[in-house]
C-alpha cells in the first residue's frame, strides 16, 4: 500500500492504494470516475485512455504509482462550466458514437492528435485512433467528427 | 409543425456517454459487494474426477466456493436452445443439458466448474488459483467439416448431430438440375467470428432477505427474455421476485441476447450467501465464452441455362453449434439461413439442407446478421462464379434473375411485400461508377497491382417476428414487442419499450416517432427501457426487430391515446367524437373554431372533474388517466434488400489487399433518422469487412482457443477502412404503419461477398477463404503468376 496524489480534473487527491493499482483501477475503483472504461486486458482497446500531463495515454498500461503526482484529465474532466468540449461536441453532432463504451478512450485520443497535429489529414487521424477500437461505428463518423474539432479548436 | 420523422435528429443519449455518465454494468457498485472469479476448464473435452476447494477456502477474504454439485442439489437449470428444430426424418432435435456450472463434463475451454466468490477482486482472483480440479482430459472434437465423424461428445447423440434439416424439394431440384445447361458448383467455408461488443459481459446480482427478490443488473440485449428463462428454464426465482436490469450497454451484436451461466450463478449465489455479488469478464473470458458467429461449411450447386436463367439451386451445409445449443443456436443456421439463401432471384426449384453438429468449441449462435449473412454468401460467391463461367456480366446476370413484380414470392418461404431489386442496382452502378471499373483496372494493372470489382444483391428477412409464424417453426416464444405511453398530468411523455438500445439510439428515434404521433415536443419525451420493473413486458433486441416491430408497437399505443383524446375533447366541447380530428398536438372539432391541445386533454384525463360543476370531462366508458399499451405483433417479416460493390487492389508481391471503394445502396423502407442509419449502415459494414479480410476465430486440434486476444484476433482499425460510399432506394413496407425495414444487419450481410468477390475477381477468380490474409492472397498472386506464364 501507498498514498497516491494527483491532481484529477483540476481537483488535487490522495488515497491509498496497494502498488499494483492500475491508473485505469485507481481512477473507476478508488475515485468513482466510472467514464474510462475497460475493455480488454492486453492494452489494445484504448478505451482507458486518459492525458497525463497533457498526452494520452492508455491508463490500464501505468501503475498509479507511477503516475504519483501527476495532472491527470479523464473524460469527467473535458467539459468547461457545463459546456462540452468542441471534440464531445463534434461527436454528438456528427454521431460519432452508438453504444458509448469506446468514446471515452476515442475523444481522450482525438483531442490529444489535435493538440499536436492542429490539421491532420483523413490518413492521419485513422492512423492516430489505430490504437482505439471500436465496434460500432466503421470508425467514418468519428474521423468527420474529429475533422470537425479541428476546425472548432 | 415539421416532421421529425425523416430528420437528422441528434442523439439524446449522447451527452451522458460524450462526458462519462454513462452506467454501464460493471460501473455499478453496491454496498458489501463481494466480487465473483469464475474457475473454468482448461481442457476443450474432459470429465471432472474431484474438485478440492479445501485449500481455496482457506484463502483470504473468502466467502464461499460453489461448484456444479451445489447447484444440481438446489435444482437450478441449465442454460437452454430456444428454438426446437426437427430433422428431415421427422425426428426432434437432440440437445445435451447445460448446467451452468459444469459437473461431471466440461466441452469447451473456458467451460465454468466453480464459482470463487471473495470480500475483493483480487482475492477472489487469488483463492480461484488454489480450487484444484482433477481432470481426465478426453479427445476434443474441434473441426466443423469432421465433427460427425468424431467420438461422441454428449451421451447419446450421435455422429455429435443435433439435427440434419431439409428446407424444400430434393426431387424438384433434381429434375431442375436435369435440365439445366451448366452446373456451378462451390465449397466455402464461412468462417467463425467473434462478436466483440467493446464492453466485456458482466453482471452484479442482489437479494434482499426482506422481499425475497433478487436483482441482477446484467449486460443484456433482452432482460425480460432473460428474466423469463432463468425463472422458467433456471429455476432462479419466480418472475415476480426477479427484477432484471440491463442499464447502458455497450453493444450486443447478438452476443448478449444469451442467458449466460455467469447471470445464473451470481443470482442463485446473490441469494446463497445473502449478499450483492459483482462479476466483470475479463476479455480473455468474453473470447472464450461469448457465444461466437457464423462457422459454416458449404457446398452449393446453381442449375442454369447457357443464357443465364437460374433453374435450381442446392445448399448443403454443416453448421458449428460450438458445445452446446443456445437461445437462437439452432434457428439461425435453419431458418434464418435457409430461406435467404435463394437470395433475390427467382429459382423456381431450390432446397437447403442443414446438418448442424456439435464440437469441443464455445457455444455458437446470432452474431449480426445470424444464418443471413452466410446464406447472401453462399448464393453471392456462386452467382459471381456463374458470371465468370457463363461470361455473363455480374450486374446483368443478376438483372436477369431478379423477381419482376412485388411481393415477390421467394422459394422457400418468405412473401417479400416490396422492394425494387433492378432500381437498386442501377443506382449501386451509378454510384460506384461501375462502367469505369475497366480504366481503373488498367491503372491499377501499370502500377503492378491487381485489381478487383466485386458486386452483391442481398435481400434478407429481418424484424423478427410473426408469432403464430415463427412458434409454428419451433420458437419457444412469440417474437412481439410492447409499448406503453404515459402522459403525466402536466403533458410530459414516457414511453416504455420492451426493445433495448445498445448503441441504437432508441431514446432519440423512438421519441422522433413518438413525437410525431403526439404532437408533443421531443425533449418533452423520454424512452425507457432495460428494466423488467419498469416496462410491462420485451422480447428485447436483435434481428432488425426494434423500428419494425418495437416502433410499431410505440404508433399502436400513441394512436390509442389519440382515441381516447378525441373522445376526451368531444365530451369537453360537446361535440361528437367523429367530428374531432387530431393535427400537430391539437384535438378540432371540424367545421369550428373549438380545440383542445393534448396537453390540455391529458390534464384533463387526470382530474376529472370541472370547478363548480357536478361533471366530468370524461366519457362515459372511459377511466380517468391517460395511459396506454400495445402489444404489436406483425403479420410478417420485413425484408431490406439492396446492392453493394466494392473494389480492391491487390499488391502481389506483399499479398496485401487495400479496399479501394465501398459502395452501399440499400432499401431500407422509411428511414426514421438519416444519421443514425448511416452509422448503422457504416458499423454494419466494418464488422463484414473484418469477416471478409480480417477476422478468423481459430481452435487448434486440442480445442485450445488459437485467437483468443486482441493481440491474435485481428479487430478491424480505423486505418483499415476507405470512407464508405451510401445510398439509399426506398419502397416501404407495406406490413406495418410506418413503412420500415430495419437496417441493423445489412452491412454485416452484405459485406463479405462484396468483398470476396472483388477479391476473387482481382485474382482471376482464384477461390481464397475469409479472411483473405496478405499470405493467402500472396499464394494465389503466386499461382496466378504461374497459370499466366503457361498461357503465354
Amino acid at each position: 500500500m501507498g498514498k497516491i496524489s494527483l491532481e484529477v480534473n483540476g481537483r488535487k487527491v490522495e488515497k491509498e492504494a496497494s502498488d499494483n493499482t492500475l491508473l485505469s483501477t485507481f481512477l473507476r475503483e478508488h475515485l468513482q470516475l466510472t467514464g474510462t472504461h475497460i475493455g480488454c486486458d492486453t492494452s489494445q482497446c484504448g478505451a482507458c485512455v486518459v492525458h497525463v500531463d497533457g498526452n494520452s495515454l492508455k491508463s490500464c498500461t501505468a501503475l498509479a504509482a507511477d503516475v504519483n503526482g501527476s495532472k491527470v484529465t479523464t473524460i469527467e474532466g473535458l467539459e468547461t462550466n457545463g459546456k462540452m468540449h468542441p471534440m464531445q461536441e463534434a461527436f454528438k453532432k456528427l454521431h460519432g458514437l452508438q453504444c458509448g463504451f469506446c468514446t471515452p478512450g476515442m475523444v481522450m485520443s482525438a483531442v490529444d492528435l489535435l493538440q499536436k497535429n492542429k490539421k491532420p489529414s483523413d490518413t492521419e487521424i485513422r492512423d492516430w485512433l489505430e490504437g482505439n477500437i471500436c465496434r460500432c461505428t466503421g470508425y467514418q463518423n468519428i474521423v468527420s467528427a474529429v475533422k470537425e474539432a479541428a476546425t472548432k479548436m | 409543425m415539421a416532421s421529425l420523422v425523416g430528420s437528422r435528429v441528434e442523439r439524446k443519449e449522447d451527452k451522458r456517454f460524450l462526458t462519462g455518465k454513462g452506467r454501464y454494468t460493471a460501473d455499478i457498485n453496491l454496498a458489501n459487494q463481494t466480487y465473483a472469479i469464475f474457475v473454468r476448464s482448461p481442457h476443450a473435452r474432459a470429465s471432472i474426477k474431484k474438485i478440492n476447494i479445501d485449500k481455496a477456502l482457506k484463502s483470504s477474504g473468502v466467502v464461499s466456493i460453489l461448484t456444479g454439485k451445489e447447484i444440481a442439489d438446489d435444482k437450478i437449470g441449465g442454460l437452454i436452445a430456444g428454438w426446437a428444430i426437427r430433422s428431415e426424418d421427422g425426428t426432434e432435435m437432440k440437445c445435451p443439458g447445460n448446467p451452468p456450472l459444469a459437473k461431471d463434463n466440461v466441452n469447451f475451454v473456458g467451460d465454468p466448474v466453480a464459482v470463487v466468490i471473495a470480500e475483493s477482486l483480487a482475492e477472489a482472483k487469488e483463492a480461484a488459483e488454489k480450487v484444484e480440479v482433477d481432470y481426465k482430459v478426453l479427445k476434443a472434437v474441434t473441426s466443423t467439416a469432421d465433427a460427425m465423424n468424431g467420438d461422441t461428445i454428449h451421451e447419446g447423440i450421435d455422429k455429435n448431430l443435433c439435427f440434419d434439416w431439409l428446407l424444400g424439394d430434393r426431387q424438384k431440384v433434381k429434375e431442375a438440375f436435369d435440365k439445366a445447361d451448366k452446373v456451378i458448383s462451390i465449397d466455402i467455408i464461412n468462417n467463425r467470428l467473434i462478436p466483440n461488443a467493446m464492453e466485456p459481459r458482466a453482471c452484479v446480482a442482489d437479494y434482499n432477505a426482506a422481499s425475497e427478490e433478487i436483482t441482477l443488473y446484467t449486460t443484456s440485449q433482452n432482460p425480460h427474455l432473460s428474466r423469463l428463462i432463468m425463472s422458467a428454464f433456471g429455476n432462479v426465482a419466480p418472475e415476480h421476485k426477479l427484477r432484471v436490469v440491463a442499464p447502458d450497454v455497450g453493444g450486443g451484436f447478438g452476443s448478449k441476447i444469451n442467458v449466460y451461466n455467469e447471470d445464473i450463478v451470481c443470482s442463485w449465489a446473490a441469494k446463497k450467501i445473502n449478499r450483492a455479488i459483482k462479476w466483470v469478464a475479463e476479455r480473455s473470458e468474453s473470447f472464450l465464452t461469448d457465444i461466437h458467429g457464423r462457422d459454416h461449411v458449404t457446398h452449393a450447386e446453381l442449375a442454369v441455362t447457357k443464357d443465364g436463367k437460374f433453374l435450381g439451386f442446392k445448399n448443403e451445409t454443416i453448421a458449428n453449434l460450438g458445445a452446446y445449443a443456445r437461445v437462437f443456436g439452432t434457428v439461425t443456421p435453419t431458418y434464418l439461413f435457409g430461406p435467404c439463401a435463394t437470395g433475390v432471384y427467382e429459382i423456381p426449384a431450390a432446397y437447403t439442407n442443414v446438418k448442424a453438429v456439435y464440437t469441443n468449441t464455445a457455444p455458437v449462435d446470432a452474431y449480426r446478421g445470424a444464418g443471413r449473412p452466410e446464406a447472401t454468401y453462399t448464393i453471392e460467391r456462386l452467382v459471381e462464379k456463374a458470371s465468370m463461367e457463363l461470361g455473363i456480366d455480374k450486374t446483368e446476370l443478376r438483372i436477369k434473375n431478379f423477381p419482376t413484380a412485388f411481393p415477390f414470392k421467394q422459394t422457400l418461404v418468405h412473401t417479400v411485400d416490396s422492394g425494387d431489386y433492378v432500381a437498386g442496382m442501377e443506382k449501386a452502378k451509378q454510384m460506384a461508377d461501375y462502367k469505369g471499373f475497366e480504366a481503373r483496372r488498367k491503372e491499377s494493372e501499370a502500377k503492378g497491382k491487381l485489381r478487383g470489382i466485386g458486386v452483391t444483391s442481398y435481400f434478407e428477412a429481418c424484424g423478427i417476428a410473426p408469432s403464430a409464424a415463427v412458434m409454428s417453426l419451433g420458437c419457444g416464444v412469440g417474437l412481439w414487442e410492447s409499448a406503453e405511453v404515459r402522459f403525466n398530468p402536466t403533458g410530459q411523455v414516457t414511453v416504455y419499450t420492451g426493445s433495448h438500445s445498445h448503441g441504437q439510439s432508441h431514446q432519440t428515434t423512438f421519441a422522433q416517432i413518438a413525437a410525431d404521433e403526439l404532437g408533443v415536443p421531443i425533449e418533452n419525451i423520454d424512452i425507457v427501457h432495460g428494466d423488467t420493473d419498469k416496462g410491462t413486458f420485451g422480447m428485447g433486441t436483435y434481428g432488425s426487430r426494434s423500428l419494425a416491430v418495437g416502433g410499431i408497437a410505440i404508433v399502436n399505443a400513441c394512436k390509442k391515446i389519440v382515441e381516447k383524446g378525441k373522445r376526451v375533447t368531444a365530451k369537453m366541447l360537446e361535440a361528437n367524437p367523429d367530428d374531432v380530428e387530431f393535427k400537430d398536438g391539437e384535438f378540432i372539432v371540424s367545421k369550428s373554431n373549438k380545440k383542445k391541445t393534448i396537453g390540455e386533454v391529458a390534464f384533463a384525463c387526470y382530474l376529472p372533474g370541472v370547478r363548480d360543476e357536478m361533471k366530468s370531462p370524461l366519457p362515459e366508458g372511459d377511466e380517468p388517466g391517460l395511459k396506454e399499451t400495445s402489444f404489436y405483433d406483425p403479420s410478417n417479416f420485413s425484408f431490406p434488400a439492396g446492392t453493394h460493390i466494392a473494389e480492391v487492389e491487390i499488391d502481389p508481391e506483399t499479398g496485401h489487399v487495400k479496399l479501394e471503394k465501398y459502395t452501399a445502396c440499400d432499401d431500407f423502407g422509411r428511414i426514421i433518422n438519416p444519421m443514425v442509419v448511416e452509422g448503422q449502415v457504416h458499423g454494419g459494414l466494418a464488422q463484414g469487412i473484418g469477416q471478409a479480410l480480417y477476422e478468423n476465430a481459430e481452435y487448434d486440434e486440442t480445442g485450445q482457443l488459437m485467437t483468443g486476444s486482441y493481440m491474435d484476433y485481428t479487430m478491424p482499425r480505423a486505418d483499415n477502412f476507405p470512407e464508405f460510399n451510401i445510398g439509399y432506394t426506398c419502397t416501404h413496407a407495406t406490413t406495418n404503419p410506418l413503412g420500415v425495414k430495419g437496417c441493423g444487419e445489412a452491412g454485416a450481410i452484405a459485406a463479405p461477398p462484396t468483398v470476396m468477390n472483388a477479391v476473387i475477381d482481382a485474382l482471376g477468380g482464384q477461390e481464397v477463404t475469409m479472411p483473405a490474409t496478405a499470405e493467402k492472397v500472396w499464394k494465389a498472386c503466386k499461382n496466378l503468376k504461374k497459370s499466366n506464364a503457361k498461357a503465354a
